[in-house]
């Protein structure tokens, strides 16, 4: 068969997918095609004529590649994995649908990114964060910042790096190149008084000594220098700077180019979609695509991804559905919902499927004791339903409903008081919650949602 | 009121498989019961403070490694406080360091402390799942212990030294002679983590039990309403059964 043959064959099994109302037909036409023929990734993104950017890290991919798109789309037509299918079969599906783009904008899984970016060549990857997750299926978090650092230093000269320098494990990763852009948050009023239980990186790559912060932002990011060898986070190129929070409603800041500074109001709240939106913006600025006022506009326009902080109306109450799936994250939705002091109905709906992580030992590093005061009852389900019940009784939550099906769940924990509910979910959870939600007509299918 | 000592080494090295669950399940079972709890965490380069219980968790490679040299500071206290009656709960890379040595893929030998008899080496693979034991505290009445375990290494008894348990789904120490982890008194190590305690409440009443015996205290520990812990110990055996 010839490679067009191959491509027609696997793009009419994302139309029988969809028909057949198995899915989006996000990631199956892909693992046929690249089944079929290995290098397709390949031969299909060297059709793209600007060629490829990659997104990668452990947090914020998703969310990400999506205000990285809304600041490139007046630009260049866009060829993207926005359903979150970022193994290289998400990739090669959205590969078969290049549909006239210009520029192919891929959010790729941490350990997937080395086999992606080999056959690519793209112009730029973005590095954001490397947190602990999921220890049972992508190992330490050494082994993860190995394979990265292999793939730096193998890069050709014509693909660069998008850094996050409040990480020092990635900023470890980055200075293998010398023209890597540089991004993070430049605000000593933020930080945290003491480092969180769960961080990671706190002793340096490079000789064991301990960091020194001047600031911290969450978890082991911040503006960080090693005392014993003199390592320091690198000098920003794009910074965000002057944040101001209002609520679970947005998060405003200055950001700060090299051709000049902008004020930013963010439709999202938390730190850690600053981060996202530095990490968007440096992409941007590295490509050569966007002047201040076109960053600004496009992060503005953004609206959130499916699952990441995601509105809906439950009945008559405001709902958020917040996607969990490892302490960093969780710790920074937990530490944005506790920052609002208004009492709280939540459903936690954790799942130990595959792509959860089997291993489901990281809720208890979670720092569900700081909610615990606010929450006046909580919904546990999913197929670790009890075992999430028992955590937050731990934490000291004193209202807990264990239901394992999400059906039941959704409904007891709408049935009573009038005020938002907090969906957190890990992520088959997540997507066990939306298809409910579908099917009441409260939100989109997430391939629709993502291509919108 | 009466009081426990929680001895807690390395926190901020050992702490990979969410450590920190185990001494909260510790804390919250003692306060539910009036009980104090003080736990004392010990960092590289601090002394050995007395304590009824010492907890060593697991870490990443790198992270035991910088603090193995450390823990050997102390291999000589901790025997004398074991002989005195003093517990010790060491989980995953912990375990490993609670026996002779350990011996990584290219030859490289990390030493133990000694306190129990057993041998690790790196394997080829990691074993990764779901793991369920009994165990034979009392003969008379077996216990379940369910969670899940993540390791490399395959870790070998010396002769005549007692296992926590019989594997009944999962690997254990080795993956071939079906035992899993040390029980040596008041001395336990083990691959299980999940954390090892919430879902196992008799395992963490035991350790109270038996810290609060050493201050003279021998009556039954107050009852708890254990129905999440237990429901969540049942779902996690029905997983592993699979």
């Amino acid at each position: 068969m010839v490679f067009r043959a191959k491509a027609g064959l696997s793009r009419s099994v994302a139309a029988l997918s969809r028909l057949s109302g198995r899915g989006g037909g996000t990631t199956l036409p892909g693992r046929l095609l690249l089944r079929l023929q290995p290098d397709a990734i390949g031969r299909l993104g060297a059709l793209l004529p600007d060629g490829a950017a990659l997104i990668s890290a452990t947090n914020g991919k998703t969310t990400t590649a999506k205000m990285a798109a809304s600041i490139l789309s007046p630009r260049r037509a866009l060829c993207r994995n926005g359903s979150g299918a970022n193994l290289p079969s998400g990739v090669a599906s959205a590969l078969l649908h290049t549909d006239g783009a210009d520029l192919g904008l891929f959010e790729v899984d941490e350990a997937a990114l080395a086999s992606v970016a080999a056959t690519l060549s793209p112009s730029a990857i973005v590095l954001g964060n490397l947190f602990r997750d999921q220890l049972d299926r992508y190992g330490e978090l050494e082994l993860v910042a190995e394979r990265w650092r292999a793939l730096a230093s193998r890069l050709s000269a014509g693909s660069s790096l998008v850094c996050n320098a409040d990480d020092p494990l990635v900023a470890s990763i980055g200075r293998v190149r010398d023209d890597t852009t540089w991004f993070g948050i430049d605000d000593p009023a933020i930080g945290l008084d003491a480092m969180q239980h769960a961080a990671d990186s706190k002793w340096c790559v490079h000789c064991g000594g301990r960091y020194v912060y001047d600031t911290i932002t969450l978890g082991h990011l911040g503006d960080w220098h090693c005392p014993s060898c003199g390592d320091a986070r690198p000098r920003l190129h794009v910074a965000a700077r002057d944040l101001e929070f209002d609520g679970l409603r947005s998060v405003s800041f200055l950001l700060c180019t090299p051709s000049g500074d902008v004020r930013v109001r963010l439709p999202l709240p938390g730190l850690y979609n600053v981060y996202n939106a530095l990490a968007a913006a440096a992409l941007a600025i590295r490509l050569d695509l966007a002047d201040p006022a076109g960053l600004a506009a496009g992060l503005e326009r953004f609206s959130a991804a499916f699952g990441r902080f995601e509105r809906i109306t439950l009945g008559s109450r405001e709902s958020v559905l917040l996607l969990v799936k490892n302490p960093a994250g969780a710790n920074e939705v937990i530490r944005t919902l506790a920052g609002d002091p208004a009492a709280k109905t939540m459903l936690v709906a954790l799942n130990d499927r595959i792509a959860d992580g089997r291993d489901i030992s990281w809720i208890w590093d979670v720092d569900f004791e700081l909610l615990a005061r606010q929450v006046d009852r909580v919904v546990c389900t999913g197929t670790r339903a009890a075992e999430i019940g028992m955590r937050l009784k731990y934490a000291g939550v004193e209202r807990i409903d264990v239901l394992p099906q999400t059906e039941p769940a959704l409904d007891a924990v709408a049935a009573e008081g009038d005020g938002p509910v907090y969906l957190l979910a890990t992520y088959t959870a997540m997507l066990d919650l939306r298809r409910l939600l579908e099917q009441r007509g409260l939100v989109r299918p997430f391939w629709e949602e993502a291509a919108a | 009121m009466s009081e426990i000592r929680i001895g807690h080494l390395y926190p901020e090295h050992l702490n990979i498989y969410a450590d920190r669950g185990n001494i909260a399940v510790l804390d919250r079972r003692c306060a539910w019961r009036d009980i104090a709890c003080r736990v004392i965490t010990i960092g590289i380069g601090d002394p050995l403070p007395a304590a009824d219980l010492y907890y060593l968790g697991g870490g990443q490679d790198r992270d035991q490694l910088l603090i193995a040299d450390d823990l050997a500071r102390h291999a000589d206290t901790l025997a004398a406080a074991v002989s005195e009656g003093a517990g010790v709960l060491a989980v995953c890379g912990g375990f490993q360091l609670l026996g002779h040595s350990y011996r990584g893929h290219a030859g490289d030998e990390m030493r133990g402390i000694g306190l129990v008899d057993l041998v690790t080496e790196a394997g080829p693979s990691r074993m990764i799942g779901n793991i369920v034991l009994e165990c034979r505290f009392d003969p008379a009445a077996p216990k379940r212990l369910v969670g899940f375990e993540n390791h490399a290494g395959r870790t070998w008894l010396g002769a005549g030294v007692q296992p926590l348990g019989q594997v009944v789904h999962g690997y254990g120490n080795n993956g071939v002679d079906g035992l899993e982890g040390v029980r040596a008194d008041g001395v336990i190590g083990t691959y299980v983590h999940g954390p090892l305690l919430p879902k196992n409440p008799w395992l963490a009443d035991w350790l109270i039990a038996r810290a609060l015996s050493r201050g003279g205290e021998h009556e039954p520990l107050a009852p708890l309403d254990d129905a999440l812990e237990l429901e969540a110990g049942r779902v996690a055996q029905a997983i592993s059964s699979r």
